[in-house]
């Protein structure tokens, strides 16, 4: 089953990401080597999001991520594990767990063709 | 009426063991229980014309599992486990066989899973109570005072958590199991205690209590290895053993020690007396355990017609240590004023309130506290005391002993 490991970030976290390159690498490789990785990006940071509505045919746009709070979206793994238990044991290895916080999430999974 | 709620619970525990089964095989309760629902349903029909069958649990078994199959072939997200419950217990034919099939227990999983990190604590007690002991989403709202419809929505959404996000029907590995073993008692500890909290001894009728005993003993028995699920068996049957003393014939309330202890049930208190022996040699002594071990102290007083006050104060200051709460100190300190006087449990009883503000809104503090300074004679204070202690109460039969304990000894 996959799984969405998204990393949640306060703006120290995003302000300190140099220094924690080589753990993330680490984390990238040891999840590799398991056979689970599926994919992951990390992002910008939000200074450079914009978010986009569409409302009665009109474009809106707007300077920000969204939604506007003190944690941001600062990028995810793809992990294909078992269940949600190891899908769990995996999260809280990323380094990002004892930081701020990551949000486990399965992913929807679509018919197969 | 009461042979009816035997035959219930009983009931009940077939009902725990099918769910597990099929669970076990299609890894989603909702979709197992829909199964033996009309499994139940079919033998409602068939069984009082056509006769019971010689296996009643392997007959609602195999009309369940046809269900699913069924299912499955038209739901495609149940379409990859057709394999497997075609595959399951082939030879089953409730018919033919005196002992068609030994069902395997697997509630021990259900209880886990139920249990399980990523379902909301106040959740796992009532999915327990439904998924194990079949009990309706209605009844569950009624002890826990909630809306019924907002609980059986609750109950529907944590279930297909349960089968969307992939939480596995395992049992958690050696280094998992201490803290998943304590969830699941502490789910059936709120179990118990659900329909007491804001009705007092009236909410008993709609709390789930002999739900929750039966949990209990389900639990000890099938986690042998795990002394806390036997202290809180204990704990639970200590507690039941004194339901026709807590009540005076006029339905007011009598504390602990004014208790008669000739109205105690001897042979709930034997069961809890096994219960915590038992847990006690493995060892490892735990919060359960130490509560049960309080509890059995007082049940000492039916034969020794005393209360062990020194043993009682070391049985709190070890709970206190493991699992500190304001009640416990609170309990602490009304044992210490038998030792070493009101005065100083007085002193000890502020030394707390300073340390935590909650406490002023804690009822067994006031309460306790009108009745030490009643006892060293400042009746203005002690009053004082009873006035918030019975503002704070919520239990109407323990505000008029507390009204009558204020007025019978200021005048």
């Amino acid at each position: 089953m996959q799984y969405a490991v998204l990393i949640y970030e306060s703006e120290q976290d995003f302000a300190d990401r140099p220094g924690l390159m080589p753990a993330y690498a680490a984390y990238s490789q040891a999840l590799a080597e398991a056979g689970h990785m599926a994919g992951g990006e990390a992002l910008q940071s939000p200074h450079t999001a914009t978010t986009v509505r569409l409302r009665h045919g009109e474009r809106q746009v707007q300077d920000g991520p969204f939604p506007d709070s003190k944690e941001q979206l600062g990028g995810f793994f793809l992990i294909d594990v078992p269940d949600l238990d190891a899908a769990l044991t995996w999260a809280a290895r990323c380094p990002a767990a004892e930081r701020c916080a990551v949000e486990v999430r399965p992913v929807l999974a679509m018919a197969a063709s | 009426m009461e042979g009816r709620r035997a035959a219930e619970l009983a009931a009940r525990q077939s009902f725990g063991k099918l769910v597990a089964w099929l669970t076990a095989r299609c890894g989603d309760v909702a979709a197992a229980e829909d199964a033996l629902g009309d499994a139940f349903l079919a033998a409602l029909r068939r069984w009082p014309s056509e006769g019971v069958p010689r296996a009643p649990e392997a007959w609602l078994l195999v009309v369940a599992r046809r269900r699913l199959i069924d299912r499955a072939r038209r739901d495609r997200t149940l379409e990859q486990l057709l394999p497997e419950l075609d595959a399951a217990a082939p030879g089953m034919d409730p018919e033919t066989s005196e002992n068609a099939m030994e069902i395997p227990d697997e509630r021990l999983r259900l209880l886990f899973l139920c249990a399980h990190p990523a379902i909301d604590p106040g959740l796992q007690a009532p999915l327990m109570l439904q998924t194990v002991l079949g009990l309706t989403a209605g009844r569950i709202a009624a002890a826990f005072l909630v809306a019924p419809a907002t609980m059986g929505q609750r109950l529907v959404r944590a279930k297909a958590k349960i089968r969307d996000a992939g939480i596995p029907f395992v049992l958690p590995g050696a280094e998992a199991l201490p803290a998943r073993s304590a969830a699941v008692l502490q789910a059936i500890y709120a179990a118990y205690t659900s329909g007491w909290d804001g009705h007092g001894e009236a909410g008993r009728s709609q709390g789930l209590a002999q739900e929750a005993v039966l949990l209990a003993r389900l639990c000890a028995a099938l986690l042998p290895g795990e002394p806390e699920a036997l202290g809180l068996l204990s704990l639970l049957l200590h507690c039941e053993a004194r339901l026709g003393a807590r009540r005076a014939a006029d339905g007011s309330y009598v504390p602990l020690l004014e208790q008669d202890p000739a109205l105690w049930d001897s042979g709930l208190i034997a069961d809890a007396e096994a219960a915590l022996t038992q847990a006690s040699w493995a060892g490892r002594p735990g919060r359960f355990q130490l509560e049960a071990a309080i509890q059995s102290l007082h049940a000492h007083r039916a034969v020794s017609g005393r209360v062990d006050w020194p043993a009682l104060l070391g049985l709190y200051d070890a709970l206190l240590a493991l699992a500190p709460s304001a009640g416990g100190r609170v309990s602490r300190i009304a044992v210490l004023a038998e030792l070493a006087g009101p005065e100083r449990a007085l002193a000890e009883l502020e030394a707390l309130a300073a340390a935590d503000q909650a406490l002023q809104e804690h009822q067994p503090w006031w309460a306790l506290r009108a009745h030490l300074l009643q006892r060293t004679g400042r009746a203005g204070a002690a009053q004082q005391a009873y006035r918030r202690a019975i503002a704070l109460a919520d239990d109407p039969a323990v505000r008029a002993f507390l009204r009558q304990r204020a007025g019978g000894q200021s005048a």
